[in-house]
């Protein structure tokens, strides 16, 4: 079974994918690594190698937890499922 | 878990200064940029020596001339240089540089160019080089126990996967070094930002930790006062954000994997100083790849691990730099450049023992003297850290 996305921790609002030419819509099979358990998803975006999807519903300015740790702030509010990257979310540092 | 290190050898060249080496290289070290073209012209005359040129050496002072001495020495001192060969303009701070690597107890010898011109230089340099090499190519190789050879690390052209996957496995070899009695070190201050009280967490010693947010704090006041924006661009860079990073602390948190989940920071370290004893080390530094990998060479480092996502084709003149991804694109477009493919870890294909272990696997064929991608397609480069502007 081909695995489409890997999200850290159970804990995370993201997922990131890990395969090429990933369609809106396509059913994708999601693994936590540390709690190592599968999910499974519908994405709602084309979304490239690398990047990442939002696993859970997130408002505008909430924080964007990653390795069990907050990595930024969302600028939009965003769907699971949803493409999450520096259009939608930014920075709280510098 | 397959791997013990205990016992684990390599065989390489013992120094006069007692350290091990695992390349055997004649350098010729140009002390400014205006020696460029006559360190090139003596590699050009005698083979098996290497020009390593760079752009900067006029005018500097205060502590940023220090760290060019000590970068340059420090280049010439690792136990990877078996012989230098130093050009300046003028025989005062070549002298410097000379005395500095003498040190060691290798060969160096110094040549200045005025009042001899290039031509006459290069003929005499083209003498000490010639011996030099010859000398070098006598001296054999020995066996070393593991815990003799010096690991640095540092990650570039970063994406997701660095953060999932390939710094994890350096991580889990780190891990198994820093066991192990190894003498470590990885640096990057301004991409610890976002993860820097969980390096601080690490630290052996509470001093150790309130040396660490010095020089972390420090790097942020250089950030605040000379930013023009939030830095996206530029840290994390357009290729990181194109892999898929969106600020730097998701940057910061993949970066840090790179310490395992064991290691304990042991010390900490001014850019291009050699630490004092094993354990891991943090270098305050630059993520710029070339200018943080020239740093480690120049602190005495023997082997670098360099995880990447998107794919930076580094190398370094001195120091043997071992590249892994665990991005399927940049394994399938540019494979040529990765030394450990663990791809497999994000297919549940291979797991985190069995990829540190890989990557330990290649670090010893490596010190042993297999090439790595790099060296292969001749990834030579070496970039001062400047402080500020020269005079």
């Amino acid at each position: 079974m081909t695995i489409h996305f890997v999200v850290h921790d159970e804990g995370d609002s993201v997922g990131v994918v890990v395969v090429e030419g990933l369609k809106a819509s396509n059913r994708i099979n999601g693994w936590i690594m540390d709690q190592d358990k599968m999910i499974e998803f519908d994405a709602k975006s084309d979304i490239p190698i690398g990047h990442k999807l939002a696993i859970k519903p997130i408002k505008a300015g909430e924080a964007i937890i990653k390795y069990g740790v907050d990595i930024g702030k969302a600028v939009a509010d965003i769907a699971p499922g949803e493409h999450l990257h520096v259009h939608n979310v930014k920075t709280k540092r510098w | 878990m397959g791997m013990n290190l205990k016992g684990a050898a390599f065989e390489g060249w013992r120094r006069e200064n007692g350290r091990m080496g695992v390349r055997n290289h004649v350098i010729i070290l140009p002390v400014d940029d205006l020696s460029n073209a006559a360190a090139e012209a003596v590699a050009n005359n005698i083979k098996g020596a290497m020009a390593i040129p760079h752009a900067y050496g006029r005018l500097q002072f205060g502590a940023d001339l220090e760290l060019h001495f000590r970068t340059l020495i420090g280049t010439g001192a690792n136990p990877n240089v078996a012989g230098v060969v130093v050009i300046g303009i003028e025989p005062g701070w070549t002298g410097r540089i000379v005395e500095g690597i003498a040190k060691s107890g290798k060969p160096v010898e110094g040549f200045a160019i005025e009042q001899n011109g290039d031509i006459n230089t290069i003929a005499n340099a083209s003498r000490a080089a010639y011996k030099m090499v010859k000398h070098a190519s006598r001296l054999k190789k020995t066996k070393a126990d593991l815990v003799e050879l010096w690991v640095s690390t540092k990650c570039g052209e970063s994406d997701t996967t660095s953060g999932l996957a390939s710094c994890p496995t350096v991580g889990n070899a780190f891990d198994k070094l820093w066991e192990n009695g190894n003498t470590l070190v990885f640096g990057e201050t301004s991409e610890i930002t976002g993860g820097e009280h969980l390096v601080a967490a690490r630290c052996r010693t509470p001093e150790i930790a309130r040396q660490f947010m010095a020089m972390f704090d420090r790097y942020q006041r250089v950030i605040e006062a000379n930013k023009t924006n939030d830095l996206s661009e530029s840290q994390p860079t357009k290729g990181n954000i194109e892999g898929g990073l969106t600020t730097i602390e998701e940057k910061a948190l993949g970066n840090i994997q790179k310490i395992g989940k064991k290691c304990l920071v042991d010390g900490v370290l001014d850019k291009a100083e050699a630490p004092t004893g094993p354990g891991l080390w943090f270098m305050d530094s630059s993520s710029a790849a070339a200018e943080m990998v020239t740093l480690c060479a120049a602190s005495g480092y023997a082997v670098h691990f360099f995880p990447t996502g998107q794919g930076n084709v580094i190398g370094n003149p001195i120091l043997p730099v071992i590249k892994l991804t665990a991005n399927p694109r940049t394994q399938r477009t540019m494979s040529e450049h990765i030394d450990v493919d663990v791809t497999g870890l994000l297919q549940k294909q291979m797991n985190m023992d069995e990829a540190g272990e890989a990557l330990l696997d290649c670090m010893l064929r490596t010190a042993d003297g297999e090439l790595t991608a790099a060296e292969l397609l001749g990834h030579r480069e070496f970039s001062l850290t400047r402080l500020y502007e020269s005079a």
